[in-house]
């Protein structure tokens, strides 16, 4: 049960070359992650979405605004960043980069649970990492921890991402671009298993996509960022069915529509 | 967002396959004629080098029968000064591969620490670390073995492999960094970082591993390039002149006329083992490549022979694609 | 968006393709296409919809001969009907004939093609390239002329043609490869995963332009790509491919209102809507039928590849 707040987040790039200058990759953003709700983050490449998952996950540190943690300005140093880490999970967008290709399923679920709790013995460790399989419907759970990546297919090992991201339980998930890179026919699965397991844990979730169509599904408010900046924000239903801003009504009318395009052909 | 379109991988794999997944799976590279060839002569000669010694003569006995051919006393024969070139070869290997073992080693440890320790460092650890490689790079190695020849006449096996390991592991050290960078960037190394993992830790565990294919490569690489080089050395009369090495017995060999006497049991053994030495390992380096590119696997001509295409379809496919 | 009325689609054929097969000729053999037939009719865009490893660029490709060894073509044809009344079996060519016909016949914008362009090499230069080894007889100004008219025919200004790859955004990189496959007005063209990588913007403004450009010069299109909803935006017809076979072809209306095969529905499920119906199969109950596409298959030994 955690909340994770944000308030005029900046990040600047400086940028090298003889032009030089600044990036403002990301420009007074705010909003909120609730335990139980969805947030989804919308935008195109360069929209600085991205950048916004490195900064939630202290990979990068902002250049201006706040992060807060619960109420608390989050803490970017020693037991206070473990703690942070054990709250703030994230899925990233390739199922091919995020497992490393070395190492077996077993490994990269066991060290985020030992991490998280060291007190646990070698017997409790495998009992919970098979348990975690279990709960991504990886079944049978001791054939595939004894896997390497490259014996999964993309969906399986996204769910092995998810899994792995559950694993210190945390109360808010950022889930990248979760399955653009998936097959078509996977991804509706892998998002109804993301909604399910938020329910069960509760969690906080940020949806980073640049599919309108999913985030309106997935998501009970969405954001729409253009060069940085929120331009839009409201329940999901709202920002498609009723846009409001010229960039969302562009992206709206950008993306493919069938029944707008049946109506078209046959009216 | 490109979707990512894995290669159709055969299905039910018959018996060959399940080993060479087994082979895969432990990390080796896998068995080809090239790699059993290079395996097979370099072991022939390692073993030759560490336990010939002990079977032969006494490589520095001075006879006077001068000069002779192979014969029932002596095998290959014997040297200006009657000493016996099978137990000075058996000897000179053992001190060729000291050399190369050392040299291995020590620039094992140099890159290793000058390259990947630095690129993940990242920051001024990073920069500071590539000017230096850069600047050990930039210094000329045989001027520096010359000057310190001149300093230091009598050279023991353990300086020349010193020098050599100072002058040549910078190379390897560029060459580890590039890699190291585009490995710390990996998704699954941020991924570790977001789950609360220790810096040093996600270094062993998890960028290490798939980087012991390029350290491989690398280590042996700096051993071919250690005997070469000391035989280079040795040949200038720079080298270990007290020691046996396959270098200073062609380098005695030279000043002992051997060529112009016709001696060539004098000669050819120890070009021949070195030729071979140097050849056997560049054989396992290739092997290994095959791993770090997997591209070179499906290319070579034992993946083609796998293929059942006759003559014909060949011709016309590559025909069509030019 | 306003739409020219729908254009009735019973034009001649310009490409048929007749029990096509290719294999991976490996240790097993791979059918990666099977015994597909398809016409396209001159002037029309089929769409060819399937996901990752259902040979559909396997099948485009074949077409043209550009498949790779252990590759190879194990059955039919595919036959080229000129405007002149010439049928041209592709199988049949040798090498320097052709040469001759592809991209002047028939033409291919690749997938990746943000790639495909050599980046030190500026974009006048690749399009010269095309007309010194198609149409070797053009003058120099002639030449230059064509490649600027070229480009703003794709929407690009002219005065990038003395730029490099690099210095172009994606979206007007593919619009110089499209500039590129239509330089000697091809019959033809194959796309395949033209937009994949591009913004949803940029992507209908592509789009947009490839449907302007065929009702202008009337070449025909196969659009290759796993995105269905993108297709009904483009195509006349949709050609639906699992496991290299063709499971459904059809109207691209009639596909969408009233698909018949079971994967076809499978598909068109796949594919949440944007403005209809909010369905509750993503926020609803764990679905676990959804899952059951994925599961994991314990009885091979390298089991769980994607294709």
């Amino acid at each position: 049960m955690t909340t994770l707040e944000v308030r005029g987040l900046g990040k600047n790039y400086r940028l090298h070359g003889l032009r030089g200058g600044t990036l403002r990759a990301v420009d007074d953003v705010s909003f909120t992650l609730e335990p139980g709700r969805t947030v989804a983050l919308v935008g195109q490449s360069g929209s600085g979405k991205s950048t916004i998952a490195k900064l939630l996950l202290q990979l990068e540190r902002p250049t201006s605004g706040e992060i807060l943690l619960d109420g608390k300005p989050i803490e970017r140093r020693g037991a206070g960043l473990a703690r942070y880490r054990r709250t703030v999970q994230m899925v990233f967008q390739d199922p091919f980069a995020s497992l490393n290709p070395f190492h077996s399923i077993e490994h990269h679920l066991e060290r985020p649970v030992r991490l998280h709790h060291k007190e646990m013995r070698n017997a409790e460790v495998h009992a919970r990492v098979l348990q975690l399989l279990e709960r991504v419907r990886l079944t049978p759970a001791e054939n595939v921890a004894a896997r390497r990546p490259h014996e999964l297919s993309g969906g399986q090992r996204q769910r092995v991402a998810i899994a792995r991201a559950l694993a210190p339980e945390p109360g808010i998930l950022i889930a990248d671009e979760p399955v653009s890179m998936l097959d078509v026919s996977i991804r509706l699965g892998v998002l109804n298993l993301l909604a399910t397991l938020q329910r069960e844990e509760d969690l906080g979730v940020l949806y980073i996509t640049h599919d309108l169509a999913t985030a309106r599904h997935f998501a009970d408010d969405i954001l729409v960022m253009y060069q940085g900046r929120i331009v839009e924000r409201g329940p999901a239903d709202e920002v498609i069915l009723n846009p409001q801003h010229e960039y969302t009504k562009t992206l709206a009318a950008a993306a493919p529509n069938p029944e707008r395009r049946i109506s078209e052909l046959r009216g | 967002m490109a979707l990512t379109t894995q290669a159709a991988e055969p299905a039910a794999p018959a018996g060959n396959q399940v080993k060479r997944a087994r082979r895969r799976r432990l990390g080796l590279p896998p068995m080809t004629a090239k790699l059993a060839a290079g395996l097979a002569i370099g072991g022939v000669i390692l073993i030759f080098g560490l336990v010939g010694p002990f079977f032969v003569q006494d490589p520095s006995r001075v006879d006077d029968i001068g000069l002779t051919g192979p014969s029932g006393a002596h095998l290959l024969g014997t040297t200006q000064t009657g000493q016996d070139v099978l137990a000075q070869l058996a000897y000179a290997t053992r001190g060729s591969l000291t050399i190369g073992a050392i040299v291995g080693a020590l620039t094992l440890l140099l890159s290793a620490f000058f390259g990947v320790v630095g690129a993940y460092a990242g920051g001024w650890v990073d920069e500071a670390f590539s000017l230096f490689t850069n600047i050990m790079l930039v210094i000329p190695g045989l001027p520096l073995v010359i000057v310190i020849s001149s300093y230091v006449p009598d050279k023991s096996l353990w300086l020349v492999a010193l020098v050599l390991s100072i002058t040549g592991w910078a190379g390897s050290a560029r060459v580890l960094r590039g890699y190291t960078l585009s490995l710390r960037n990996r998704d699954y190394v941020l991924a570790a970082r977001v789950a609360g993992e220790k810096r040093w830790r996600t270094l062993a565990v998890e960028i290490l591993p798939n980087l012991v294919p390029l350290l491989a490569s690398q280590v042996v690489f700096a051993v071919i390039f250690a005997i070469l080089g000391e035989a280079g050395l040795s040949y200038l009369g720079l080298g270990a002149t007290g020691s046996f090495t396959w270098g200073t017995m062609l380098y005695y060999a030279q000043n002992g006329l051997a060529l112009r006497l016709g001696a060539w049991w004098w000669f050819v053994p120890p070009g021949l083992l070195l030729a071979l030495f140097g050849a056997a390992l560049s054989l396992v380096n290739f092997s290994i490549d095959e791993i770090i590119n997997p591209k070179l696997r499906n290319q070579t001509r034992a993946a083609r022979r796998g293929w059942r295409m006759s003559r014909q379809q060949l011709d016309k496919a590559r025909e069509a694609t030019l | 968006m306003s739409q020219p009325p729908v254009r009735p689609v019973v034009s001649a054929p310009v490409l048929t393709i007749e029990d096509f097969s290719v294999d991976y000729l490996v240790e097993p053999v791979v059918h990666a296409v099977k015994n597909v037939s398809l016409t396209l009719r001159r002037g029309e865009v089929l769409g060819l919809a399937g996901e990752s490893g259902c040979g559909k660029s396997t099948l485009a490709y074949g077409i043209v001969r550009l498949l790779k060894p252990p590759a190879v073509i194990s059955s039919g044809h595919a036959v080229f009907h000129s405007r002149e009344g010439v049928d041209i079996d592709w199988n049949l060519l040798d090498a320097a004939e052709l040469r001759a016909v592809r991209w002047d016949k028939v033409s291919m914008v690749f997938q990746g093609a943000m790639n495909s362009l050599n980046p030190v090499i500026s974009v006048r230069d690749q399009l010269e390239d095309i007309f010194l080894t198609h149409r070797p007889q053009m003058d120099r100004r002639a030449r230059r002329e064509r490649c600027g008219e070229l480009l703003e025919r794709v929407g690009v200004d002219r005065a990038r043609l003395n730029a490099y790859p690099h210095e172009l955004s994606g979206g007007m990189r593919q619009r110089v490869m499209i500039a590129m496959a239509m330089a000697l007005e091809p019959q033809v063209m194959i796309m395949d995963e033209p937009t994949t990588a591009l913004d949803v913007v940029v992507q209908r403004e592509i789009l947009r332009e490839i449907t302007r450009l065929r009702d202008e010069l009337g070449f025909a299109v196969i659009f290759i790509t796993h995105d269905l909803p993108l297709l009904l935006e483009i195509s006349d017809r949709i050609a639906v491919m699992r496991t290299g076979e063709v499971v459904e072809l059809g109207d691209a209306v009639e596909l969408y209102t009233n698909p018949k095969h079971p994967y076809t529905k499978q598909l068109l499920a796949s594919f949440p809507s944007l403005t209809g119906e909010r369905g509750s199969f993503v926020r609803g109950g764990m679905d676990e039928r959804l899952l059951e596409l994925d599961a994991i298959r314990v009885a091979d030994p390298t089991p769980g590849s994607g294709s």
